[in-house]
């Protein structure tokens, strides 16, 4: 435990020294502060706006901000994870760096869950710190709140950490160019999964909105992401709830416990593929 | 199979290997050690200072390896290399590029997993953390991160092997390698012999019984091989084991107790120094020159010293002939240089 946390701790050094937080809070800071102007525009003038008969016009445009500001956080929270963990294995073997850590008695199972215990010990707080901070200015400029407050932000930090742990396998077996695009790929194609399935929602079409939901499993960081759009907006009824699921910043698929034993299950398979493959590998 | 004896005073510090005993005190239990080798050829008596209590036991070669095969797909590395380095011992490691030096070093420490064969370290099979637990290890191609300090570097490592030797032990490391005065400096603001020398103070973290080095003075310009030579003669002398992979022949030459030649994969010549070296003849300085005697060996010194004067001439001095390690190590290569 002591070797775990000195190495997670070793992680978060490096990312502070090496101004990883710096270059990431004044960008976060940007992103926030746009947003907040974003929001206080669109209520400032939502309230001219007449909407068509049975949608509300403040809620929706409130949560269809705030599904904006989610993908936002997933998508900065997906790149924080990707950098912090793409060169891991390899891209620290071919650079020297590992092999003194790794002839220690600390074992390799211990380095990689240290490494991602450090890479979730920043990603975690990261991704609620943006949540919270862009719900809270959603709710100040448009008196709006989630209709589920800490669900959603959970789910999405559990995306992140699941992108986390498929760039640490990914860092087993290929360099870290290789993984990083890898990672990005399957991360965008989770996404297109996503609206994809929106899109055969609207058309009541069974074959993409199955497609979609067998590619949102596989990588179910896009399902948490669905699910968590869905839940801010779950007890949003009539045309106005009907129009935010249908997207692109409205989930239309329910996730549920299954879903997060799903992802529980998911991250401690990926683990244990990654273990086994950095212990049979040649340094 | 462990007997215990008291003696009166420090026999040595740490676990070393049998010649470096002082055994005057401990004459009653020579015959205790006859017994003990019988349990093998690794087994020898060892005496440990603790609280003036003098353990004797087997103890196994700080590293022993049969068999050994290693293969990249069909490039074979290792070809059933068998060697073992005694406690206390320092033995190098000489060979041609890709002669599979480094591949023993990394199956020594569990860098990489063999084909085939055994290597143990400590008695713990390579690999496992008993084994880890009991070498340092300097890699040819290492970097530490440079945004950590000298001493930050020395901490971290000192925490991933439990060691409790604190500042003190890391005082001692920096002054040990020289670099007492880069205590505080930042990895990225040394040149790359301050990093090697780190290097060796790091694998030295935690007191190792077994040092793998592996070309350790690649990088040094000649003062700081020399530092490391000094190093290493320490190293011997507090009885740690050391696996030296090095290029530099003179610098095996003078610190080794023993050397092994590899190529393609197989210990092709190995002994000390003196047992790899071959006579080549007697050379006698007189008033009349230099005379040389090629078939001579050390024995026929008297005689043709003997003969000379009687012939009238003055002798100066004689010089017995060997060949050197570099004359050995081509012979044993076969000029290969992949």
């Amino acid at each position: 435990m002591t070797a775990t946390l000195t190495i997670a701790g070793y992680g978060l050094r490096e990312a502070l020294r090496r101004k990883v937080f710096v270059v990431v809070c004044v960008l976060s800071v940007a992103f926030v502060v746009l947003y907040w102007l974003g929001t206080r525009y669109t209520f400032h003038h939502v309230g001219n706006v007449v909407p068509p008969a049975g949608i509300d016009a403040r809620t929706f445009a409130a949560s269809f901000l705030f599904g904006m500001a989610m993908f936002g956080t997933l998508f900065l929270g997906v790149v924080l994870a990707i950098f912090l963990t793409l060169g891991v294995v390899r891209g620290d073997a071919e650079r020297g760096l590992l092999q003194p850590l790794v002839v220690r008695p600390v074992g390799r199972s211990t380095v990689l869950i240290a490494r991602f215990l450090g890479a979730a010990a920043v990603c975690v707080p990261y991704v609620l710190a943006l949540y919270f901070a862009t719900m809270v200015l959603t709710h100040a400029e448009g008196s709006w709140w989630p209709d589920r407050i800490v669900t959603p932000g959970l789910e999405l930090a559990g995306g992140v950490l699941i992108v986390a742990a498929l760039s640490l396998l990914g860092s087993v077996f290929l360099s870290p160019v290789a993984n990083g695009i890898a990672i990005f790929m399957l991360f965008g194609a989770g996404l297109v999964a996503g609206l994809l399935g929106n899109i055969g929602h609207v058309l009541n079409s069974h074959g993409l909105i199955h497609a979609a939901k067998i590619a949102a499993w596989a990588v179910p960081f896009e399902a948490l992401y669905q699910d968590a759009l869905r839940a801010i907006t779950e007890n949003t009824s009539g045309l106005t709830g009907f129009l935010l699921r249908l997207g692109p910043f409205g989930g239309a698929e329910q996730g549920g416990l299954g879903l997060r034993l799903w992802a529980l299950a998911y991250l401690a398979v990926v683990g244990a593929v990654a273990v086994a493959g950095f212990q049979r590998r040649d340094l | 199979m462990l007997l215990r004896g008291v003696v009166g005073r420090p026999v040595d510090r740490a676990p070393v290997g049998h010649a470096a005993l002082r055994l005057e005190r401990l004459a009653p239990l020579q015959r205790v050690d006859a017994r003990l080798r019988r349990f093998g050829d690794r087994s020898f008596l060892v005496a440990a200072w603790h609280e003036a209590e003098c353990t004797l036991g087997p103890v196994a070669a700080a590293l022993a390896v049969s068999g050994l095969v290693k293969r990249y797909g069909n490039v074979g590395a290792l070809a059933g290399v068998d060697l073992t380095v005694e406690r206390g011992e320092l033995v190098g490691l000489l060979g041609p590029n890709g002669a599979g030096k480094s591949t023993l070093v990394k199956i020594a420490c569990g860098l990489v997993r063999p084909s085939a064969g055994r290597a143990e370290v400590c008695g713990a099979r390579a690999g496992t953390r008993d084994a880890r637990a009991a070498l340092g290890y300097l890699a040819e191609f290492f970097r530490f991160p440079g945004w950590t300090s000298a001493d930050e570097l020395l901490e971290l490592h000192q925490r991933l092997v439990a060691s409790d030797g604190g500042m003190r032990e890391r005082g001692e490391l920096l002054d040990l390698v020289g670099l007492t005065e880069a205590r505080t400096r930042r990895v990225e603001e040394m040149s790359k012999g301050m990093q090697q020398r780190l290097g060796i103070a790091q694998a030295l973290v935690g007191k190792p019984q077994l040092l793998l080095l592996d070309e350790p003075t690649s990088a040094l310009d000649p003062v700081g091989r020399r530092t490391v030579r000094a190093l290493l003669e320490e190293l011997q002398r507090r009885g740690v084991s050391v696996l030296l992979n090095s290029h530099l022949l003179s610098e095996v030459e003078l610190v080794c107790d023993r050397v092994a030649i590899l190529l393609a994969g197989k210990v092709v010549a190995a002994g000390t120094p003196g047992e790899l070296a071959s006579p080549r003849g007697v050379e006698i300085e007189t008033d009349r020159g230099v005379a040389k005697y090629a078939d001579a060996v050390r024995e026929d010194v008297p005689q043709l010293i003997e003969r000379l004067v009687r012939d009238g001439c003055s002798v100066f001095g004689a010089r017995v002939l060997t060949s050197t390690l570099e004359e050995v190590y081509v012979e044993a290569v076969g000029g290969e240089t992949q």
